[in-house]
């Protein structure tokens, strides 16, 4: 449960085998290639995107896969990695997105300092929420983040002085945003800040893992009292973690600002936080490319699903099939059920377990 | 005066809407250590399940008088048999892991309002109810809708009925004894497991009959008020206790009163956010009060 899997096999063979295993370790490298390149493409996905990858729309929906494979990576930081069920976690990420939207509506700064400030703000909040919500552990843990998310909701929705927007939400002005990150045009440059977002909340979140606290972070999971009896205060290891998660998800809702031209009030519910869950858990917790892997399947599956719904194919079925089928949350909600139970560890387990089944049935 | 009187009517009815979720989910978390996430799910079911009766799908029943009456037992007898149908299915088979039974929870409680909105429509549906119920009765110079009473009369006979349950039968003291010591209940050669499956279909039979009275209270349904509940139930279950059904009585009406006068007399949404604010505290300066402790 606790290490990272390696992509690679471990193979214990041949020399040509071994070439073929070292270079398959670079597959990442290839695919972030192959991701950083997309915009140029106008190759058709049919069936995966609306249009070829290289259109707005499909840059889009890409752009919007990545950010919330980035959130549901950071988010594990929490539950995989520490063993913390946050029930909070979309405050930070619409701390995020507000704060910045905040300073450069009414504070007038310009953008970089905003995003800047705007982030800050998203893990100071984390420090100060963190500290107290960690006095407790377990399910009250759970509970005091989400009485604290819901808090910000109520806040938010309730639209006090006229900042936040209430239920509408506010967009972010055009005029106030660097002009290459504004208007259909410049949908690829969105596009890439995500895909860097990915790139940086994986690579955070490998270096915090491997590193020494990141190996408490997984002793406090396994056993926190055996962490405490080793002489550490699992305390400030905690804490760590909440405020770098908190930190991760706020640039994340730096990043939803800029690719949604706005911040909307959804991103505070507790449901968002459980759609995070749901992704992390659907990816495998506590794996290095699972999370990151779920929270792309999800967003992609919600988009499309919910296409698949207004579609020709599903409209003619009985209402049996149809109504189930329209509702992308439905679909989403048993899948995971399903997973949860007959896929302990996420689709990351998968291909070990269809390995271990083969080699027993050999 | 009057203002005073129709806000603590109505905090005493939206504490008695929490009462039927929370006693449910208190007995739950108490007995198995499972936040039931689904709860909220069990709430909507039975509301939906009392609207459809209502609206004259089902034979016999209808909005006015005994027609009404058979409505709401069947939605909460369809939300009962779901409960049950959860803890067989999603909870029973994962009871080696106490996580991932509150993560199956929360699948359930997003796909059960996504199926009921796919199934009627997202928006809010008007709720019959009989004449005699929707109208408003003098007291102390206010017109207090009665609907109020109807749903603190529900409360309380559910609580009488629970307490004479959880005090007077063996099934009862079953319960209790598995809130206060699981392990040594299963030591004693008792089968906890049929307790658990009784707890959540008491907890769905309450917190549907919430919903069908709930429907009367709103005078609509739709397909997120269970969840939106939920959280004010978690409240309730927390300053009351975990496992106290007499508690989360006491909690659920001191939360409704707090949340009703503060959105009132302060800016609207500010009760609650008090209320919400209270839960964060209370486990903060009380963190051992989660223990389960049957009162």
């Amino acid at each position: 449960m606790s290490t990272a899997t390696t992509p690679a096999p471990a193979a214990v063979s041949t020399a040509p085998e071994h070439g073929r295993t070292r270079l398959l370790r670079w597959w990442p490298a290839a695919v972030l290639a192959l991701l950083v390149v997309a915009p140029w493409s106008a190759l058709p996905l049919p069936g995966l995107l609306d249009g070829p990858v290289g259109s707005p729309g499909s840059l889009q929906l890409l752009a919007t896969c990545l950010l919330f494979g980035a959130l549901a990576t950071g988010y594990d930081l929490l539950l995989g990695r520490t063993g913390l069920l946050s029930f909070g976690h979309a405050l930070y990420f619409a701390a995020g997105s507000y704060a910045t939207n905040m300073f450069l509506l009414e504070a007038g700064l310009p953008f970089a300092a905003a995003a800047v400030l705007g982030v800050c703000f998203g893990a100071a909040l984390a420090l100060v929420l963190g500290s107290v919500s960690l006095r407790v552990t377990g399910i009250g843990f759970s509970m005091v983040t989400l009485a604290f998310a819901q808090a910000g909701s109520i806040l938010v929705s309730r639209d006090p002085g006229g900042f936040t927007g209430g239920e509408e939400g506010r967009a972010a002005p055009a005029e106030l945003l660097p002009s290459w990150l504004v208007g259909i045009d410049h949908t690829a440059n969105l596009y890439w800040i995500a895909l860097a977002y990915l790139v940086l909340t994986l690579a955070v979140v490998h270096r915090a893992v491997r590193s020494p606290t990141g190996r408490v972070w997984e002793g406090i999971k396994e056993n926190e009292r055996r962490v405490e009896v080793l002489g550490l205060k699992p305390y400030g290891f905690k804490l760590t973690a909440f405020v770098l998660a908190g930190a991760l998800a706020a640039v994340g809702g730096l990043v939803h600002l800029l690719l949604t031209g706005g911040s909307t009030p959804q991103t505070t519910t507790s449901d968002f936080t459980l759609s995070l869950l749901v992704m992390v858990v659907l990816g495998g917790t506590g794996t290095r490319w699972g999370p990151m892997v779920g929270g792309i399947l999800y967003t992609w599956a919600d988009h499309r699903l919910g296409d698949l719904a207004g579609s020709g194919a599903v409209a003619d079925l009985p209402a049996v099939l149809r109504v189930p089928l329209s509702q992308p949350l439905f679909l989403l909600g048993v899948l995971f059920v399903a997973v949860v139970h007959l896929l302990p560890g996420g689709l990351a387990r998968l291909p070990s377990r269809l390995r271990r089944t083969r080699e027993e049935n050999r | 005066m009057s203002t005073i009187v129709l806000l603590t009517m109505t905090g005493l009815g939206l504490g008695a809407l929490y009462f039927l979720v929370a006693s449910g989910l208190s007995l739950i978390f108490g007995l198995m250590d499972v936040l039931n996430f689904a709860h909220g799910a069990l709430l909507s079911i039975g509301a939906y399940g009392t609207w459809w009766a209502a609206s004259g799908r089902l034979p016999g029943a209808g909005p006015g008088g005994w027609g009404f009456a058979l409505a709401v037992l069947f939605g909460t007898a369809v939300g009962t048999l779901a409960a049950v149908v959860l803890e067989l299915a999603v909870v029973r088979p994962l009871y080696t892991r106490p996580r991932e039974q509150v993560l199956a929870t929360v699948g359930v409680g997003l796909a059960v309002p996504a199926l009921l909105s796919g199934v009627w429509g997202s928006d809010a549906r008007t709720f019959p109810g009989p004449e005699a119920l929707s109208g408003t009765f003098a007291l102390l110079g206010a017109d207090v809708p009665v609907n109020r009473l109807v749903l603190v009369a529900a409360a309380v006979v559910v609580l009488v009925a629970l307490r004479l349950f959880l005090g007077r039968t063996r099934h009862g003291l079953v319960v209790r004894a598995g809130v206060e010591d699981r392990a040594m209940v299963t030591a004693l050669g008792i089968d906890v497991r049929k307790a658990f499956t009784l707890v959540f279909a008491i907890g769905g039979c309450a917190a549907a009959l919430g919903g069908a009275l709930g429907g009367l209270y709103f005078g609509s349904v739709d397909p997120r008020q269970g969840t939106s509940l939920l959280i004010f139930a978690f409240v309730v279950v927390v300053t009351g206790g975990m496992g106290s059904v007499t508690g989360a009585a006491v909690a659920a009406v001191v939360i409704g009163l707090v949340q009703q006068f503060a959105n009132y007399y302060t800016a609207a949404g500010l009760g609650d956010l008090a209320v919400v604010v209270l839960l964060a505290a209370l486990l903060l300066v009380r963190p051992r009060g989660l223990t389960g402790r049957l009162a």
